[in-house]
């Protein structure tokens, strides 16, 4: 009898499948470098990242604090109004809502709100608040739903309903909860200083114009600041601090906000309106067909092209953000290497994620010209390094036996197999996450669906814009249930194996 | 005469979970006032047995399990006070989770005292010693002021003297007890009945006095 041959499990069938869709999307995918001069762009931008300078610190400060605000007042919002959302998150109602709202990218938000309520801080607010809602509401449900339920059994059994979630569901969560909620608000951080790229007053604003004008040693100072902000979050960002800072955000802001009524009546009952349902109204027959071709144009046009782009390059990033995160995660791991190297790992996991991904994109978008790589090494590496920061966290649990093997060895036959289901939860949870910001990186001038709609949002019809962020939000939504489906399936759950 | 209701009552009862079927046919009746111990070898169906039993009366019972069901974030006052929870209104229980009362402060340490956890009070239970979360379990169990006991094994992480104190406590304070022990020498000495499972049924089930050396080695048998 021949010996029995290795079976493929389905934890290795799909890492292939996923491996070899994303080898075909690259050979699909534009990966040409346009610049005429791709290595002298690099040596000026090195120099600039080694020269930094701090100009007119007054101003920078100026949109540090602006960019705090906006995120720390979103977040804790957003957290507040998530928290009584996870309480209603059986409702079918609440949970579409919530995947509807949180399947739109914060830059889409923020440019829908620009229309009508302008440059003002209700649009930086509200462009964080409403996603972030959606994610907490998911997260933190399903933070309440996994947690320990034994001390729930114990209780007295006439304990009233409210006191018994109080204690025994809350509060065994409580630590989780809290370190998602600083987690968040670190991606709060992120996104509000992105919120520069359309032109409100945070870090990002000062960061595109710095680059794109070439003062890359102003741009390397900005860049540092904020990566120092976010790195010394576990200083500053503390819960007995959390009203004080509230407080100052509220304080700083500017809140006179004028709502134009009838801008705002404008906006949502005309303005987004197809254009032949607009211009012939909505009760002739003809409009309506109008209306249909409309669709069938812009399907044609640019949701087709906008869609697949989107899709290549998710796929492309979701396998690349896998592979850096399988090779970076020892980096910080205690099972490779001692307390001071780590620190070290740290600081390279933490400048790698920390810094937004459309800046990162935009960085390498200089050196390349706009292809499809800039977006690949910046989604790559910024989730990788995210994915890679967790698992190499949940490494610390692992206890292995006294004479296991040590450096490759232990790598691929004692650890990875151990983190590899957890990896691959984390891998499929930012499957979504990816997308979303594919689909944003658009705005760099990559053909994904953001560059459609930021190209619609330029030309003032937001008939177009609205639509295809629909369209955008509807992709999303689809990627998000398979990657459910395939979770559970497979069993995947990001809880570590230890033993 | 006329025989009192048994408090617990079991007929030909088959127990398990799942498809696997641990306990058979069983008949078993407590009654109130009785001090139960229910020995056994590891494996014989002690922890199901005592569930079942909970599961007949459980809003007479105070039960204190295996799995301690702490809430380690939360202190060793907190998790006692969990006891008390259905004895309070929402409000009065979220004040006393963001400040405590003294009120209960006071009553929960008339019963941290015998269980040795004064000093921690306000400490993490997760930061505890696996002996120090047991008192806890133990501690709020005791709290909810039962009339019946039932313990899984409350005292198998002290040592030996404080177990004989913990063993008292707990009779001082309920009328019925039901107990699983795996010290013998203790479920002799503080309970007046003894019931032996093996092999999935009741092979012993008698007044303490009643009891030999010989039928308690048969029971660890294989």
């Amino acid at each position: 009898m021949s010996p029995p041959s290795p079976q493929a499990t389905g934890i290795r069938k799909l890492s292939l499948s996923f491996t070899l869709i994303a080898l075909a999307c690259l050979f699909f995918a534009d990966t040409s470098i346009i610049t005429t001069n791709p290595w002298g762009e690099v040596g000026n931008i090195g120099q600039g990242l080694i020269t930094p300078s701090f100009t007119s610190p007054s101003t920078l400060l100026t949109s540090l604090m602006n960019t705090l605000a906006f995120a720390l007042i979103g977040v804790v919002f957003a957290a507040l109004l998530g928290m009584v959302l996870a309480h209603f998150f059986e409702w079918r109602v609440v949970r579409i809502s919530c995947a509807f709202i949180r399947s739109i990218h914060e830059l889409f938000w923020a440019l829908i709100f620009l229309q009508v309520f302008g440059l003002s801080t209700l649009t930086g607010l509200l462009a964080i608040i409403i996603p972030y809602t959606g994610i907490f509401a998911k997260v933190y449900a399903e933070i309440l739903e996994e947690s320990d339920q034994t001390a729930l059994q114990r209780l007295p059994i006439a304990t009233s309903r409210w006191s018994s979630h109080l204690y025994a569901r809350l509060m065994p969560a409580w630590p989780q909860l809290v370190h998602y909620t600083q987690y968040r608000l670190e991606c709060g951080i992120r996104s509000s200083s992105v919120l520069g790229f359309v032109g409100l007053p945070t870090l990002g604003f000062h960061l595109e114009s710095f680059f794109k004008q070439g003062y890359y040693s102003e741009a390397a100072g900005v860049l540092y600041l904020f990566i120092a902000v976010i790195a010394l979050m576990r200083f500053w960002a503390k819960k007995r601090y959390l009203l004080p800072l509230l407080v100052i955000a509220f304080i700083w802001l500017p809140f006179q906000v004028s709502v134009d009524t009838d801008l705002l009546y404008r906006f949502f009952s005309h303005d987004i309106l197809p254009a032949p349902l607009r211009q012939e109204g909505p009760l002739t027959m003809g409009s309506w067909s109008q209306t249909l071709d409309w669709c069938i144009l812009l399907f044609k046009d640019q949701i087709l092209v906008g869609s697949w782009n989107t899709l290549l390059l998710t796929q492309i990033a979701l396998v690349g953000s896998g592979i850096t995160a399988l090779l970076l995660y020892p980096l910080i791991s205690p099972l490779f290497f001692t307390q001071r190297k780590r620190t070290v790992g740290h600081l390279f996991l933490i400048t790698l994620r920390s810094i937004p991904e459309l800046i990162f994109a935009f960085v390498i978008l200089l050196i390349t010209g706009p292809s499809m790589i800039p977006a690949i090494i910046a989604l790559s590496l910024h989730n990788g390094a995210i994915i890679a920061h967790l698992i190499g966290r949940y490494t610390e649990v692992i206890k292995l036996r006294a004479d296991s093997p040590t450096h490759g060895n232990r790598y691929a036959y004692e650890v990875t197999p151990r983190i590899y289901k957890p990896f691959l939860a984390f891998l499929f949870y930012r499957w979504e996450v990816i997308l979303r910001e594919s689909a944003i990186l658009g705005i760099l001038g990559i053909q994904t669906l953001g560059f459609f709609i930021d190209s619609a949002f330029e030309e003032f019809r937001f008939d177009r814009a609205l639509f295809l962020i629909l369209v955008t939000a509807l992709l999303n939504i689809l990627v998000d249930s398979f990657s459910r489906s395939i979770r559970s399936k497979l069993r995947l759950s990001t809880s570590p194996e230890a033993q | 005469m006329i025989t009192p209701c048994p408090l617990f009552n079991l007929q030909a009862q088959s127990l398990g979970w799942g498809q696997q079927c641990v306990l058979g046919s069983l008949d078993l009746s407590i009654y109130e006032g009785e001090n139960v111990a229910i020995v056994g070898k590891s494996g014989s169906g002690k922890t199901t047995l005592i569930k079942a039993l909970f599961q007949q009366a459980p809003d007479k019972v105070a039960l204190c399990g295996q799995d301690y069901g702490l809430v380690p974030s939360l202190s060793v006052f907190h998790n006692i006070y969990m006891g008390q929870l259905d004895k309070h209104s929402f409000i009065y229980n979220f004040t006393n989770l963001l400040r405590p009362f003294k009120k209960e402060i006071n009553a929960i340490s008339t019963l941290t005292t015998p269980l040795a956890l004064t000093e921690d009070l306000f400490k993490s239970a997760e930061n505890l010693s696996g002996g120090q979360q047991q008192r806890v379990a133990l501690g709020r169990a005791l709290f909810q002021n039962k009339a019946v006991f039932i313990g899984d094994e409350p005292v198998s992480s002290v040592d030996e003297v404080q177990a004989e104190n913990l063993l008292q406590l707990i009779m001082s304070r309920h009328h019925t007890t039901i107990l699983t022990l795996h010290n013998i020498d203790l479920a002799l000495r503080f309970c007046d009945r003894i019931i032996g499972l093996r092999h999935g049924v009741i092979e012993l089930d008698k007044p303490v006095t009643d009891i030999s050396e010989s039928q308690l080695r048969t029971l660890y048998q294989d």
